[in-house]
């Protein structure tokens, strides 16, 4: 549901780490005996203490939290109508953003009044996005863009894909008109980027399922309220990489630019931004592909489009058609992605570039708007260039070839996986679930406290606290431990994958090649397609939403991994190798601990995408917070409890997230 | 230079002018388009719920309003909870198979007077337990609840923590079931699969690979004419035994399937609410209509129309 929140700036976090020096190893020594001693004292405790004091709570039962939270959800929805709050403000809100998304959507996707096509048919669509995106990017991304649209067509999903790309862009457009100026704020301001942090973290971590339903209680149901969630999820990244991108623009830049006598609003708009764009743009690229993320959980709400098309296939199981819909997102996240990101790269390199083409770039520009115009006018005109011709046999091949690959995979490897989950389950899982569910709460509440404070610092042990407190107030703590439980396993397996394939895609460039294209679509196929698979493969079990949330939260493991691995200068890799050291030697010798910066981060993330997923989780068998969230979305009297789970979620969020990055700040310092 | 810009800019109207000469149909030629929808019906706002089988109501209700009483239909993807809010804001004009939710009666009907009951459609609605077909002919007296305690250990996974396993699935199905294991002193834990798309899986992987699989299903459902599932009786149901959702031991009741409308929709006088009013059908009618969608992958309005081509009499009594 996140997608690669942190990819531009990790290469800058990552790269600078120095080879660790002999003197700092002794504390490093002392603090892994501290964790272990703490852990010891749990287990001894546990073994006399299990099953008392475990604060839990039946699938069925509130607490008056929950029914507080209940109520005001009632009284919202019977006062809509009469309270000046809604008439005045949430209703104009809807009624714009409403005919924004209905203006797209006729130019587009839908029908419009007395036409059987929307304005604009396929040809024009795919002419001005090929237009754009050489005018914008190059000629190839132009070619690549063109051969993608045409290809969501050739699938049969001309219309679902229009409808997605006009929510999207709408939701991002929104999006930007906040995100923007409050990133620059950010940027600019200290203290303003201290208050935003947090608020930024929650979004992006309260599972979208929590604010789905309240949405349509403000902004009633249809494309207002999708358009509206999606945005919210969608804006952190833009801010975050807006504030970032500000910060990094060198200081010696910004007083030369006060010497010269610059006032504040002529460097902001002469040095800062145009300094900054490069990385902005890069924002607004994650901005584009976190809406895409969110196109099939809002389809749960009415979106039309392709989640629509990967949500209904789902209820029959038919896995080749939610397959289909599925790469058609994939398709359309990669053209997306590839032109925002030629885009950022030619603020920078237009400039000095002087190719022979460069002179005719004007007339060329120019001459490549009338070519797109006539191509609109053709596909306003004539149904041959409006509706895409014919029958989509390219996306009835596709769902059948996956539906066969699924179905054979199904038959001969189910045994395998299954004996595979039971092995990790049991061994696993079962026993650090226990432990932390069968454990008084106080106990688990000061080992994760003593925890923090051993790996991030007092800070973070503080932090841990405040979490701990909250937790056991939002009266879901033994799901919130169970579901703990998973997210670490989960986790453990993530980061083991991260090193493996990390460590040889860093190491190799064709590798990494090779490699990359699968993470990207991994990141952006949507969970709801892999689910049934997985299913049919490891039952509806807990740890078949391990097994979701890894294939989601390895690809940036395993990217920033990479980079990592990367960043480690050559020539300390040419001095070790010097002295005789094999590549085994290099690898753990020399490159991973030399990477350590990169290895916490991955963790970090890893983590936090992980907890995306637990609501996904929820449908597939995980029970715990993901299935309290699920069921506060569908049944009135739990609604309270799932925005309880949701909140749970949202700390045992920031509590890693804290505590991993103080680690990492003491990894690299 | 500026003679280069000229002739590409007037290659290029050319080549539209070309092009445009070529032609083809043009948008509007065909005047049909559009007209059909032209009755005095209006819109018709209808609630899809995420179940095969409410699509089959959906899709049949939809087809007969389109195209025999005029009305522009727009079908909204939404689950129960967010479909009765639609009610009150005139978002959702009918909800068109209801099981039971007499929380959402209290709150959208007796309370907020924003919806009203349409009569039922028919449908029958049996809510149980029920085990895959190979285990029922393998051990049939396991259909009989007393029985289960025998074989519970033989439905432990890895997730019911040593006793037996009795899946559950989404969260929104009206269940008694933790009661029920608790009441009937069975030794089972009940796991929540968490959406009918695992359940469902689970129980086909259980026939195909004859594993042992007990839980939650229920009756007008699609995968039965996949799987024809058999269902355990528990102790009768006799009426008020599930009074006190904490003390419950008997059987689900059978449910009467209904139809909500909006109150607005409901005195609009739109043809639309009568059709919604007069429709009822049977469970095979439906069963039939959700294997058209579900095992044939018909699109919902072709199952439909081939539906309503073979009960035409069945139709004209709806709109008569």
């Amino acid at each position: 549901m996140t997608v690669a929140v942190q990819k531009t700036p990790t290469p800058q976090r990552t790269g600078n780490e120095e080879p660790p020096t002999p003197a700092r190893r002794a504390p490093t020594v002392s603090r892994s005996m501290i964790v272990a001693a703490i852990l010891v004292v749990w287990l001894v405790l546990f073994a006399v203490l299990r099953g008392k004091q475990t604060l839990s709570l039946a699938a069925a039962d509130l607490t008056d939290l929950h029914r507080w939270f209940n109520d005001v959800n009632d009284s919202i929805g019977a006062n809509r109508n009469s309270n000046p709050l809604f008439l005045y403000f949430f209703n104009e809100i809807r009624l714009v953003i409403d005919t924004l998304v209905t203006f797209v959507q006729e130019l587009i996707s839908q029908p419009t009044a007395g036409r059987p096509v929307p304005q604009i048919g396929w040809l024009g669509v795919v002419g001005i996005v090929g237009y754009v995106s050489w005018a914008v990017g190059n000629w190839r991304v132009a070619l690549l863009a063109v051969a993608g649209f045409t290809f969501l067509g050739l699938q049969g999903l001309w219309q679902e894909s229009m409808d997605t790309l006009a929510l999207t862009l709408s939701a991002v457009f929104v999006a930007l008109l906040f995100a923007l100026p409050l990133g620059v704020w950010a940027g600019l301001s200290d203290r303003f980027n201290r208050v935003v942090t947090p608020f930024l973290d929650f979004m992006q971590t309260m599972p979208t399922f929590v604010y789905l339903a309240p949405l349509t209680l403000f902004f009633l149901i249809g494309p207002a309220s999708a358009t509206i969630a999606t945005a919210i999820y969608a804006a952190p990244p833009a801010i975050r990489i807006t504030a970032h991108a500000i910060r990094s623009v060198p200081e010696t830049t910004v007083e030369a630019a006060d010497s010269m006598g610059a006032t504040r609003r002529q460097a902001l708009l002469k040095v800062l931004l145009p300094m900054s764009k490069r990385t902005v743009v890069m924002g607004v690229n994650q901005t584009i592909m976190a809406a895409l993320a969110m196109v099939t959980i809002a389809a749960l709400i009415n979106a039309p489009g392709l989640g629509a098309t990967v949500v209904q296939a789902l209820q029959s199981l038919d896995v080749g058609t939610a397959f289909n819909a599925g790469l058609a997102i994939v398709v359309m996240a990669i053209v997306l992605d590839r032109v925002t990101t030629a885009a950022s790269v030619r603020a920078d390199t237009a400039r000095g570039s002087d190719s022979p083409l460069l002179k005719w770039r004007r007339q060329l520009v120019v001459a490549g708007g009338v070519a797109a115009a006539v191509l609109v006018y053709l596909s306003h005109t004539y149904l041959w260039a409006a509706e895409f011709p014919g029958e989509g046999g390219t996306g009835s091949t596709i769902a059948k070839a996956a539906t066969d690959v699924t179905t054979w995979a199904q038959d001969n490897l189910s045994g395998l996986t299954n004996a595979f989950r039971d092995v990790l389950t049991n061994g696993l899982l079962n026993p650090f679930q226990t432990l932390l569910t069968d454990s008084p709460w106080w106990l688990v509440g000061a080992a994760l406290v003593a925890l923090g404070t051993v790996l991030g610092g007092w800070r973070a042990g503080a932090t841990s606290a405040v979490c701990v407190g909250l937790l056991i107030g939002t009266g879901v703590w033994s799901d919130a431990m169970t579901t703990l439980a998973s997210t670490a396993v989960a986790t453990v397996l993530v980061m083991l994958l991260g090193v493996v394939l990390g460590v040889w895609m860093g190491r190799s460039a064709l590798v990494d090649r090779l490699l990359r294209p699968s993470l990207d679509a991994a990141q952006v196929m949507p969970p709801f397609v892999y689910l049934v698979p997985f299913l049919a493969l490891f039952g509806a079990t807990r740890f078949t939403a391990i097994v979701a949330a890894i294939v989601y939260a390895a690809p940036v493991a395993i990217k920033i991994i990479a980079d990592g691995v990367r960043a480690v200068p050559g020539t300390t890799v040419e001095a070790a190798m010097s002295t005789g050291c094999n590549t085994w030697q290099i690898i753990t010798k020399v490159q991973l601990p030399m990477s350590r910066g990169a290895l916490t981060l991955a963790t970090n993330q890893g983590l936090i995408y992980v907890l995306s997923m637990v609501v996904v989780g929820g449908l597939v068998g995980a029970g715990a917070l993901g299935y309290d969230v699920v069921a506060g979305f569908s049944q009135g009297q739990l609604y309270g409890k799932g925005l309880a789970a949701g909140l749970a979620i949202v700390l045992l969020g920031v509590m890693f997230d804290r505590i991993t990055q103080a680690a990492a700040r003491r990894a690299g310092a | 230079m500026a003679r280069h810009w000229r002739a590409g800019a007037a290659g290029l109207a050319v080549l539209g002018l070309t092009l445009t000469a070529c032609g083809g149909a043009k948008v509007g030629d065909d005047s049909a388009a559009g007209s059909g929808s032209s009755g005095k019906c209006g819109t018709f706002n209808l609630a899809i719920n995420p179940w095969v089988g409410y699509e089959a109501n959906a899709a049949v209700l939809a087809y007969v309003a389109e195209h025999d009483l005029g009305c522009k239909v727009e079908q909204k993807d939404l689950k129960e909870e967010i479909a009765w809010q639609g009610f009150g804001t005139g978002e959702v004009d009918a909800v068109v198979e209801n099981w039971g939710h007499d929380d959402l009666k209290k709150k959208y009907i007796t309370d907020q007077k924003t919806a009203v009951e349409a009569g039922l459609t028919g449908n029958k609605g049996l809510i149980g337990w029920y085990v895959p077909p190979w285990l029922a002919k393998a051990h049939p007296d396991i259909t009989d609840w007393k029985n289960l305690n025998k074989y519970a250990s033989k439905f432990k996974t890895s997730e019911s923590g040593g006793k037996g396993q009795l899946l559950d699935g989404d969260p929104s199905y009206v269940t008694n079931d933790e009661a029920l294991v608790k009441n009937l002193k069975l030794d089972f834990k009940v796991v929540y699969a968490g959406s009918e798309t695992a359940l469902i899986q689970a129980y086909r992987n259980a026939e195909k690979n004859k594993q042992w699989v007990i839980g939650y299903f229920y009756e007008p459902q699609w995968f039965l004419s996949e799987v024809p599932l058999k269902k355990v009786s528990l102790p009768e149901y006799k009426e008020g035994c599930d009074a006190d959702a904490e003390k419950v031991a008997c059987d689900y009741p059978v449910y009467e399937l209904d139809k909500i409308v909006s109150a607005k929709f409901a005195k609009s006088g739109s043809p639309a609410y009568d059709l919604v009013k007069n429709f009822t059908w049977t469970n095979e009618d439906q069963n039939t209509v959700a294997k058209y969608i579900a095992v044939d992958k018909m699109a919902p309005e072709a199952a439909a129309k081939k539906w309503v081509e073979a009960n035409r009499d069945k139709v004209d009594a709806w709109i008569k």
